[in-house]
């Protein structure tokens, strides 16, 4: 086991190298020119010149990957092309922080709406309430988040005035509302499957047999027995669900107005900030590649029955 | 050997059999196979052309004219989604084509069949490839391959005197599949890795390869028909996913570019405030169908797990 999680650990450098390494070529060979992005209209050849020495950019391709690298793993990951004199860590910490905040919340609602149903819906399997109920979750998953949005705000801010159309002012404040259900509702469906089939896998365990068997009530079995074993499975797969809201998060914040990372990396995209597009690409790879390392090891964990050579 | 033995069906007539007893699925093959047509068929089926303005009639409702409507060019908005259709449509069609059929399963074969070094290598490319936000990948690769790929066409456009290719639309049709694409193998090829790897262990394997049976033989006659059910399942549960990827692309201006209309501009130009305000049908049409292809694509590869996969049955 403890040889599995350091061969593990032992290859996410150089994974996470190997990303750097695309994400970098495709800035390099990609369209723009760097200084031209930073000078604007006031471009000027001898300047210009000038400053691609400064910056290394006139070096060849390896060894300017190489100093990237040094300084990127002490976590300093250059200075943004478009917004001169600021690195690029104060650009996107403070935008990480709210996208990490409206996550959280649309997690949460996920979690707290997918959970329970998974859970009832367990219990009545063979019914018709469960296949209902799954197609219902379907049907919200398949909503693409970009007709999600338009139509919350139709109800929400157009007819009724509830919420403001747009910004955002933190957790505790009501223009959160939309964008986290919108974010919130896809995963749903994903939370309700999963918990679905834990606990209809524990349902048929003995030991639940023999708690109903020695005349545990039912309320107990269900909240003693079953919840508890049955939720275990969905801790591993929490880092995943935040994963997969980022591709909800870059069309919700560029709608919404909301100051966070997704908006910002797409505008970043668009206006050839390479060293920004690397800064995200990399913590993201990284965050990524952990949370898949921990949820291998909190499997092994939970389920002694998982062994990895 | 009694003659009266009735022969059994055979694994995919009673797998497509018992497919067609599920109503949701009947419905969803129904209502896809009438989206991919009207859009591949677009240009018989359009009623105007996708950049036919008629100034008199801007704005307009849906009506007997216009199904859906008309936007704020007076162009056909029902028109409009037909053609968007069917980029969505062809491009879908290439990258689960190169990527997850023809890339996928031919690494996953591979790698499951070989084993060894050939096999840690293609899953370490996986690995990497699949530790980008997937996201974030497909749109870095959109964003910086299209003027190289742009070029290229142009170069060949000058260099064999082909003109108009760079018209066609096939710029944009190349770099959004490459993008979709560059994620796109990793799913299936680990699954026919595990599929295979489980399957290798029968005694039929073993038995082909005594008789001498060589390796594209066992792997395409023996292995593949074996491992095609998952396969199945996984490849029409993506394809809502790609679906969804590909609009998200359009939608961020990455895709295929106007005038060509394509369904994720046209979501981004029917959600906006003042639009939801005076014209909601510019949302309303296009959305409809959107939705209608992604969800026919999940509830299809529902049904699909439902029949093939025997755990859950």
């Amino acid at each position: 086991m403890w040889k599995y999680i350091v061969g593990r650990l032992v290859w996410i450098p150089f994974l996470l190298i190997a990303v750097a390494f695309i994400t970098f070529i495709l800035g390099r060979f990609g369209p723009g020119d760097p200084v031209e992005v930073m000078m604007g209209t006031k471009y000027n050849p001898v300047v210009a010149e000038r400053i691609r020495s400064e910056m290394g950019l006139d070096k060849p391709v390896m060894v300017q990957f190489y100093k990237y690298i040094q300084s990127a793993s002490k976590g300093d990951f250059g200075e943004s092309f478009r917004f001169r004199g600021r690195s690029v860590s104060s650009l996107i910490a403070p935008k990480m922080i709210v996208s990490a905040k409206l996550s959280l919340v649309a997690l949460l609602i996920s979690i707290s709406i997918g959970l329970p149903l998974g859970f009832y819906i367990a219990h009545k399997q063979g019914t018709w309430i469960d296949p209902l109920i799954v197609s219902f979750s379907v049907f919200f998953m398949s909503i693409p988040i970009m007709i999600t949005i338009p139509f919350l705000l139709w109800i929400g801010c157009l007819k009724t005035n509830l919420v403001p159309c747009s910004g955002w002012g933190g957790i505790f404040d009501s223009r959160i509302i939309i964008p986290a259900l919108a974010m919130g509702i896809p995963g749903v469906a994903g939370m309700l499957r999963i918990m679905r089939a834990t606990t209809l896998d524990v349902l048929g365990q003995d030991y639940i047999r023999t708690a109903q068997s020695k005349g545990l009530h039912y309320f107990t079995v269900s909240t003693r027995h079953v919840f508890r074993n049955s939720i275990i499975p969905i801790v591993t797969i929490l880092a995943f669900s935040l994963a997969g809201l980022l591709g909800g998060a870059f069309i919700t914040e560029t709608i919404m107005g909301i100051p966070g990372i997704g908006r910002f990396s797409v505008e970043s995209i668009f206006n050839r900030d390479y060293p920004v597009i690397m800064a995200i690409t990399l913590i993201g790879a990284t965050a990524f590649v952990i949370a898949n390392l921990m949820a291998d090891i909190s499997y092994s964990i939970i389920d002694p029955r998982i062994r990895y050579k | 050997m009694n003659k009266n033995i009735t022969q059994s069906k055979g694994h995919f007539m009673t797998a497509l059999s018992r497919l067609f007893r599920k109503k949701i699925a009947v419905v969803c093959i129904a209502i896809l196979i009438i989206i991919y047509f009207s859009g591949i068929f677009a240009f018989l089926i359009a009623p105007y052309e996708y950049t036919a303005q008629d100034y008199s009639n801007i704005k307009k409702p849906p009506s007997i004219e216009h199904w859906m409507g008309t936007d704020r060019a007076g162009r056909d908005v029902f028109s409009r989604v037909l053609w968007g259709v069917q980029n969505t449509v062809i491009i879908t069609f290439v990258a689960i084509l190169t990527g997850s059929i023809f890339i996928g399963v031919g690494l996953g074969l591979i790698s499951g069949y070989r084993g060894g070094r050939v096999d840690s290598l293609i899953m370490r490319i996986g690995e990497i490839s699949s530790s980008f936000p997937d996201i974030l990948l497909v749109i870095i690769l959109a964003a910086t391959l299209r003027p190289r790929i742009l070029g290229f066409i142009r170069y060949l456009e000058d260099a064999y005197n082909i003109n108009g290719l760079v018209k066609t639309g096939i710029v944009d049709y190349l770099v959004i599949s490459l993008a979709l694409v560059s994620f796109g193998w990793i799913g299936t090829a680990r699954l026919m890795r595990a599929q295979v790897l489980s399957i290798k262990q029968n005694q039929y394997i073993d038995s082909a390869k005594s008789i001498g049976a060589s390796t594209s033989r066992i792997l395409f006659l023996h292995l593949m028909p074996n491992a095609i059910s998952p396969l199945v399942v996984s490849i029409t549960m993506g394809m809502g996913a790609l679906v969804g990827t590909e609009i998200i692309l359009s939608w961020l201006g990455l895709g295929v570019q106007p005038p060509r209309p394509s369904l994720g501009r046209m979501l981004l130009e029917g959600g906006s405030i003042s639009v939801l305000r005076e014209e909601p049908w510019l949302l309303i049409g296009p959305g409809i169908v959107v939705f209608l292809l992604i969800i026919c694509w999940n509830l299809l590869g529902d049904s699909l797990s439902d029949v093939l996969n025997p755990r859950t049955r």
